[in-house]
């Protein structure tokens, strides 16, 4: 049995919050420079120039990437190994975020009163917060802020089980053509097909924190992934929709087994500033 | 495509010029408004009240900066999804706003009424609120201060870049592009 303080996840999670807004990380740098490489409208190109020149000044300035710092989403994989020390947990998560976002002049995004007053709580809190339970002894924690302008374009439908490939397919083009600039193009798609219903968007997210380019293990899906962004690609929607053949920068896709009678398919769509920070305690 | 200097306010002759896609920079004051400050704006006018500022020949940035860092003159301050604004538009437009500044498309009803009102729609990179940063030289809350980060503030431009969306000719950069790029869907 480790012990782990719950001071250290608090400033731990305050430190990830800045770097993550600021930071993007090495393989969306990558992912976007090689979709300017092969973009081919003109327009688009100059698109994603801005973007990537963005991503430099942030990262030597510390400045945010977008004026959007999102909501905070954790991550947290807890090694049932591990006990947690020192005082309640959830409780140094939102101060850790809290402290993070007034530390590190990040935007306020979010309101108390969702469907009436709407009053900001003026520190980004509370998380959302997601825990597995994993084999080990270590606790690792993922910030990804992330944004409205993508989160809003998230989309969850039970399909009959003979919709199968081509239903899904047509549901994530559908998604992503209807989205057109508003989740932040060239995005990341996120895909959860299967389990339940609340369990298929946890995936879609979820597959979000996958690296760009770290291959699907499931040789079906990898297939699947690249098929949906070759025909994602194709929708023209292209760098802030203004047309082009880079739409997204990847298909990320996490599979449940599910029910005989459902098929439960979730999209998450994750904009090109794709931030998320980790660290393992 | 052409690329346009502009100096503001938009004159109508400016106007009448850029099309959709067309690349600008433009210098001089906008003002800034999101969701909570266009509902409140659009409220005033239907009581017939006086908006806290004119918008008489005005553009309106769609943007929520982050706070600024000591000795910033603004955080990160990228344009926000204009649909949103969508159901306050109009009546703006009749209120005399030349235009707006957002990411991402409008509906129908907003681009015909752009046509209508000699008004146009510009979108800037969302996502590169650091880089835009660089072009905004002055920042003063004007109006709805208890908003926030969703303050009305009017802001002085410096180079900064849009694409043309919609223009009074009836083009819309988006489906435009779309159209010219499609393959699949």
């Amino acid at each position: 049995m480790r012990e782990v303080h719950v001071d250290q996840i608090r400033d731990t999670v305050s430190r990830l919050c800045q770097e993550a807004s600021c930071l993007l990380p090495e393989d969306v740098v990558g992912a976007l420079e090689t979709a300017r490489e092969r973009e081919q409208s003109p327009v688009a190109v100059k698109v994603l120039d801005q973007i990537l020149d963005n991503a430099e000044l942030a990262r030597e300035e510390m400045l945010p990437l977008c004026q959007d710092t999102g909501t905070t989403i954790l991550f947290l994989d807890i090694g049932q190994d591990v006990h947690i020390t020192g005082g309640d947990l959830r409780q140094a998560l939102v101060e850790g975020v809290g402290a993070g976002y007034t530390k590190g002049y990040l935007r306020a995004s979010i309101v108390d009163r969702p469907f009436s007053a709407r009053t900001n709580t003026k520190d980004n809190t509370p998380p959302i917060v997601h825990t597995e339970i994993v084999p080990g002894e270590s606790v690792r924690i993922q910030v990804m802020p992330k944004g409205g302008g993508c989160e809003n374009m998230s989309r969850f439908t039970i399909m009959l089980p003979a919709a199968g490939k081509p239903g899904i397919t047509e549901f994530l083009l559908q998604t992503v053509d209807e989205s057109g600039g508003n989740p932040c193009p060239p995005i990341i798609a996120g895909v959860g097909v299967g389990g339940s219903a609340e369990h298929a968007m946890y995936m879609a997210k979820r597959a979000l924190t996958r690296k760009i380019g770290d291959v699907n293990p499931d040789a079906e899906e990898a297939a699947f992934e690249a098929e949906l962004l070759e025909a994602v690609n194709g929708l023209g929607v292209g760098p802030q929709a203004i047309g082009g053949t880079q739409t997204a920068l990847a298909v990320h896709m996490m599979t449940h087994p599910t029910h005989i009678a459902s098929l439960p398919v979730a999209v998450n769509l994750q904009c090109h500033s794709a931030r998320l920070k980790e660290a393992v305690l | 495509m052409a690329e346009h200097q502009i100096t503001l306010p938009l004159s109508d002759e400016v106007i009448e010029s850029l099309h959709a896609g067309d690349y600008a920079f433009l210098t001089g004051s906008v003002l800034t408004a999101r969701d909570v400050a266009h509902k409140r704006m659009v409220e005033t006018l239907a009581k017939g009240d006086a908006l806290p500022i004119d918008i008489r020949g005005e553009l309106i940035y769609y943007v929520g900066p982050t706070p600024p860092k000591p000795g910033q003159v603004v955080g990160s301050a990228g344009p926000t999804t204009a649909m949103r604004m969508d159901p306050f538009t109009i009546p703006l437009l009749e209120a005399g706003l030349k235009g707006t500044i957002g990411k991402g498309g409008r509906g129908p009803e907003v681009a015909k009424a752009l046509q209508e009102h000699r008004a146009v729609y510009f979108l800037a990179v969302g996502g590169a609120g650091a880089l835009l940063s660089r072009h905004i030289k002055a920042v003063d809350v004007v109006a709805y201060e208890d908003l926030g980060t969703e303050a009305m503030r009017r802001m002085q431009f410096d180079g900064f870049p849009v694409v043309v969306c919609n223009d009074i000719h009836g083009g819309d950069a988006l489906s435009l592009g779309k159209a010219q790029w499609r393959r699949s869907g």
